[in-house]
């Protein structure tokens, strides 16, 4: 449990999330439940096949069935049938395919869309799907990357060997010659396999004409309101001040909602057509297939070291899996996850390598941590196996490489200046909460006795990048928007306030965090502050919220406009007050004339003053609000010791997580509780990716993990109770001390629990298992190190 | 989705549900709980003209003592079935299968009847009701017959019951003193079907195993009784005899293959489990 603080302000305590009644209560509106008069349904018909050509289509027939309102292909879309953008080419000559929201001549993946139903009910949209004659000539699908590389069937002509970009970076200095010098060298090949982001709320979206004027308003289940809008009026046409997007309370997005889907575009294109709201909700069997996927690479890792532990170098060369199109970031993710291979670790020399490629499957794209726990897992796992090379105790290892406390503000050989750590501290709290030489002790009894379950001990040492981001940083990496933040805080007449942000959460409490913020400054209570966002008419300027970023770059942004707007009713009380602003003390709430504490003026009072204007001082403007916009001077780095005692049943090979200990530095804590929170649901996820998930497809390019029947999403009766806590190591590149907690879970745990397995099983002589772990796999990779061949 | 269109009935009596299916020809198909039914429907995998919902018919309700056996209504929710004091004093191996089937909510929802009608080789509640010889009582136009769970069962999602039939009651017979029991489920997730699964009973006097009962569930398109191993573990009295009996598992047993499990896997499975649930049964586990 995490330490609770008796603080002076609203500032670090877990209080309860104020989202949480209206949620808990289903009082709240969610995309779905939108209702607006003469709304159409859309209905969207997929292709069945992975890669097809499609020489005809007819929708007429679906046009005679029971309250069906019109149907279209990309036909007679025509000039409607926008392209989805990518905005993050990476490299200069990166091919960038065209996306359109409806296949034109061809389709490439399973789900593709082809043709959408309007019917005047969901229900007759969706069964008039059936009535729409494709003709289709299928193609042999390209499923395997490094298949995919040898050229042959190409998912885009004119992509060659299926390749989208290569992207190379060195840094430090030169690998082979470091690799020279090494006494070991381990290189593995590990796969970090396709993921589903599941989220609870399927997508959904609302486009409607506002009849008054020429706006479009648009309601979607999505993180990014702000970005959408833009996105939106570049593809759509729709002049940007006329569309308005909204995003009502969402259920959850882990990147899966970070993105511009065709369903979008095709709803705003059909509303201005129709000249009628269109709705669309997509069932879970679409969300498996069109909702963009995560991780699917290859990654080959090459590590050098000297003989008494001390990492050289590093080498990583990577196959990313960018599935049949480009979405917006999707060629970026790797590029994410470059930085962070070398982790917490000194060395001198990094090469690393990243070949994109297409392959007839659901485009990837961000989740939950992007780019980060892929690297973060190959760094982790062959520290791991360079421990077991070289005789050592893996945290022992780790000891040996890190970088220490005192050594901060430090610049990783990828470039990276990691501002604060302690990296000591949260290893040593962690040890101790797992009890690791106990555990050590069993497991050592357990391999003496030939004990069927096997004990292993999964070490996860992380570090991540938060706060995306710098904007110069973003734009030298060719990422096509910025990474600011904005805040505007509004004192109304009443003495209540707004804090407009231009984050949007999706599951995460911003509201409750943002109050505690502006509270802390403005002494005004939690429960007297609205947190405006999600709403581009309400909150227009804003960035969003992905990458572990809306309190470290938006959470400042509201510290800042809350203290600008401490200093312009300085002003007016100090008028009020008949003193100089400067003799103006802001303590509790209110302005108290320093030596006099009698004569004091509550801010509300001075709110009001603001309002009539009856009496302000010459020059100042009536209202009283602020505004900042923040753009970090660098990333933010929290980093944890995360700790797996995995049982494995050897003669079933079902593995199973007995005990989990984490600490998390994730700086200073805004709210312990939703921080707890968080840490609670990316461990789900993470361990998730390593025991359960995974997206198999067969060689038809059909998904057989089409339903959450078969994509196995653990429950919490799958997973132990989490022993999870803190230390504080403040950042001190971002002025609140905070770093971003909504990655670290899912990033820093998959590693843990697949040393874990591989420590329990490296007697038997395996050295790894594909994730995800499932029964036969482990299973299979024990009988193949019986046999002596390599697991 | 949604299903098709479709009409629905909600008889009162047996003899209404039979009516009404007779109405429909083959076209139509009995809702119990709904559990295994809705998702078909709505995945359009089945697209029956009539649903005959019989959730509500008093006759397929009820939970007998006959003495020497125990006749439970094809309506019991699985809930009340694991929770009855009477099926788990003398019919432990069904209150363990049926504890393991899905989450409480379906649970409570779900009915024995239809868990054994829908014949689901991955279910749990088939192969305890094979391990323990039940006896089906289903009802159609030319009145009951009683059918023995051998012959009930007769390929995947596929039973005895024909078309125009309800099944109404499901007759155990105890068995007796002496014995113990043990479901092991082996699966991914708590959740999920079994890959495989093992309902063991066991006689033991003296520490010997002198008669055994030995099921396993998804190991072929129905749930089989493996029969070798019951005869082999007749004197077995201990791990290693129980070990050596387990290894005819998987003997006349055609698992299929998925994403969770080959079929060599599978008999592997089969093998290791049937040892751990008799040994469990036998307290030795």
């Amino acid at each position: 449990m995490t330490e609770i603080l008796e603080t002076d302000t609203a500032l670090g305590r877990p209080i309860k999330r104020k989202e949480d009644a209206r949620l808990l209560h289903g009082q709240t509106n969610w995309t779905d439940n939108i209702q607006l008069p003469g709304t159409v349904h859309m209905a969207i018909l997929r292709s069945p096949y992975a890669h097809a050509k499609i020489t005809n289509i007819d929708v007429s027939p679906a046009l005679q069935r029971p309250n069906v309102v019109a149907a279209f292909s990309a036909k007679e879309l025509g000039d409607l049938n926008g392209s989805i953008p990518c905005v993050w080419p990476v490299v200069d000559d990166i091919v960038m395919p065209a996306f359109p929201a409806l296949a034109t001549d061809k389709v490439r993946l399973v789900g593709d869309a082809v043709a959408v139903v309007l019917a005047t009910d969901p229900d007759h949209a969706a069964d008039a799907l059936d009535a729409i004659v494709v003709d289709y000539e299928p193609l042999p699908a390209v499923v395997h990357m490094e298949d995919a590389i040898k050229g042959g069937t190409l998912v885009h002509d004119d992509a060659a060997d299926n390749i989208c970009y290569k992207y190379p970076f060195q840094s430090g200095q030169n690998y082979d010659e470091v690799k020279a010098k090494a006494d070991v060298v381990v290189s593995r090949r590990f796969v970090n396999q396709r993921l589903i982001p599941a989220f609870m709320e399927p997508r959904a979206v609302v486009a409607a004409p506002m009849g008054m004027s020429e706006e479009i308003t648009v309601w979607s289940a999505t993180q990014i309101p702000h970005i959408l809008r833009v996105l939106l009026a570049l593809v759509t046409g729709v002049p940007e001040n006329n569309l308005r997007v909204i995003a009502p309370d969402v259920g959850g997005g882990f990147g899966g909602k970070l993105q511009l889907y065709r369903e979008e575009i095709l709803a705003v294109q059909l509303a201005r057509k129709m000249g009628r709201p269109i709705k669309w909700n997509e069932t879970r069997s679409e969300d498996m297939v069109a909702t963009h996927h995560g991780r699917d690479q290859i990654q080959d890792i090459e590590i050098a070291a000297t003989k008494d532990g001390k990492i050289l170098g590093l080498k990583v060369d990577l196959l990313a899996d960018m599935g049949g199109y480009l979405q917006i970031i999707t060629p970026g993710i790797p590029i994410l996850g470059m930085f962070m291979y070398p982790a917490i670790y000194k060395m001198d020399a990094y090469d690393f390598h990243c070949t994109g490629v297409f392959t007839n499957k659901t485009p990837t794209d961000a989740y939950r941590g992007a780019g980060r726990p892929e690297a973060t897992f190959a760094i982790e796992r062959i520290v791991d196996e360079l421990a077991a090379e070289l005789n050592m105790e893996p945290m022992e290892l780790r000891k040996k490489n890190w970088i220490t406390h005192d050594e901060f503000p430090y610049t990783t050989v990828a470039g990276l200046t990691y501002d604060t750590g302690n990296y000591e501290a949260a290893t040593a709290k962690a040890m101790e909460m797992f009890d690791y030489d106990g555990l050590r002790a069993e497991q050592e009894q357990r391999r003496a006795s030939n004990d069927p379950v096997q004990l292993g001990i999964g070490i996860s040492t992380f570090t991540e990048m938060c706060g995306l981001a710098p904007s110069r940083t973003l734009g030298a990496l060719k990422y096509v928007a910025g990474g600011w933040e904005h805040a505007t805080v509004r004192l109304l007449p009443t003495g209540k306030v707004e804090v407009v942000t231009g984050t949007s959460p999706h599951g995460q409490g911003h509201e409750t965090a943002w109050s505690q913020i502006a509270s802390s400054i403005l002494g005004v209570p939690v429960e007297d502050i609205e947190v405006v966002h999600s709403d581009t008419g309400r909150a227009p300027y804003g960035m969003d919220t992905y990458g572990s970023r809306s309190l470290a770059v938006g959470g400042q942004a509201v510290k800042a406009a809350s203290e600008r707007l401490v200093e312009k009713a300085r002003v007016i009380a100090a008028h009020q007050l008949e003193c100089a602003p400067g003799d103006l003390e802001f303590v509790g709430g209110e302005f108290r004339v320093k030596g006099d504490p009698e004569k004091a003026q509550p801010l509300g009072a001075v709110a009001f003053e603001a309002f009539t204007a009856h009496n302000l001082p010459d020059g100042v403007e009536p209202t009283l609000s602020a505004e900042a916009t923040i753009d970090p001077e660098d990333f933010s780095y929290p980093h944890g010791t995360h700790l797996a005692a995995m049982e494995v049943d050897t003669e079933t090979g079902k593995v199973k997580l007995r005990k989990y200990v984490c600490v998390d530095d994730v700086g200073v804590q805004v709210n312990p509780m939703i921080v707890e929170g968080q840490v609670h649901g990316g461990l789900a996820q993470g361990i998730a990716q390593a025991m359960f998930e995974g997206a198999s497809y067969d060689e038809d390019g059909q998904l057989q993990t089409a339903s959450l029947a078969d994509y196995l999403i653990p429950s919490a009766a799958d997973l132990p109770s989490f022993d999870t806590d803190t230390t504080v190591t403040p950042s001190t590149t971002h002025p609140l001390g905070t770093k971003g907690v909504g990655e670290a879970g899912a990033i820093a745990s998959t590693p843990a629990i697949m040393n874990g397995i591989i420590d329990a099983l490296r007697p038997l002589g395996v050295t790894d298992v594909t994730m995800p772990a499932a029964p036969m796999t482990v299973w299979r990779a024990i009988q193949a190190a019986k046999q002596g061949g390599a697991a | 989705m949604i299903p098709l269109a479709f009409d629905y009935a909600r008889p009162n009596s047996v003899d209404e549900a039979v009516a009404a299916l007779t109405s429909a020809g083959d076209d139509a198909k009995i809702m119990a709980g709904g559990q295994s039914l809705m998702p078909v429907l709505r995945l359009r995998m089945a697209e029956p003209s009539l649903v005959v919902d019989c959730s509500r018919i008093d006759e397929m309700k009820g939970i007998t003592d006959n003495g020497d056996s125990i006749t439970i209504g094809a309506g019991e929710t699985h809930h009340s079935v694991m929770n009855s004091p009477v099926v788990k004093e003398h019919l432990p191996l069904l209150a363990m299968a049926t504890a393991t089937v899905a989450d409480p909510q379906i649970r409570h929802r779900g009915t024995l009847g239809g868990a054994l009608a829908h014949a689901d080789p991955a279910g749990d509640v088939p192969t305890a009701a094979a391990a323990l010889d039940a006896t089906f009582t289903i009802a159609g136009p030319a009145g009951r017959r009683d059918v023995a769970a051998k012959d009930f069962f007769v390929d995947y999602f596929t039973t005895a019951i024909g078309p125009d039939e309800v099944l109404v009651s499901i007759t155990f017979p105890k068995l007796g003193s002496g014995w113990s029991a043990h479901y092991e489920k082996f699966n991914r997730t708590a959740q999920a079907w079994a890959i495989v699964g093992v309902a063991a009973a066991v006689k033991t006097e003296g520490g010997t195993i002198t008669d055994a009962r030995v099921a396993l569930t998804n190991m072929g398109s129905t749930p089989i009784r493996a029969t070798a191993v019951e005869e082999a573990l007749k004197g077995a009295n201990s791990m290693d005899a129980i070990a050596k009996a387990a290894e005819s598992a998987a003997d006349g047993t055609a698992p299929t293959t998925d994403i969770h499990a080959d079929a060599e896997y599978r008999s592997h499975l089969a093998r290791v489990l049937t040892k751990r649930a008799v040994a469990s049964a036998a307290g030795l586990g």
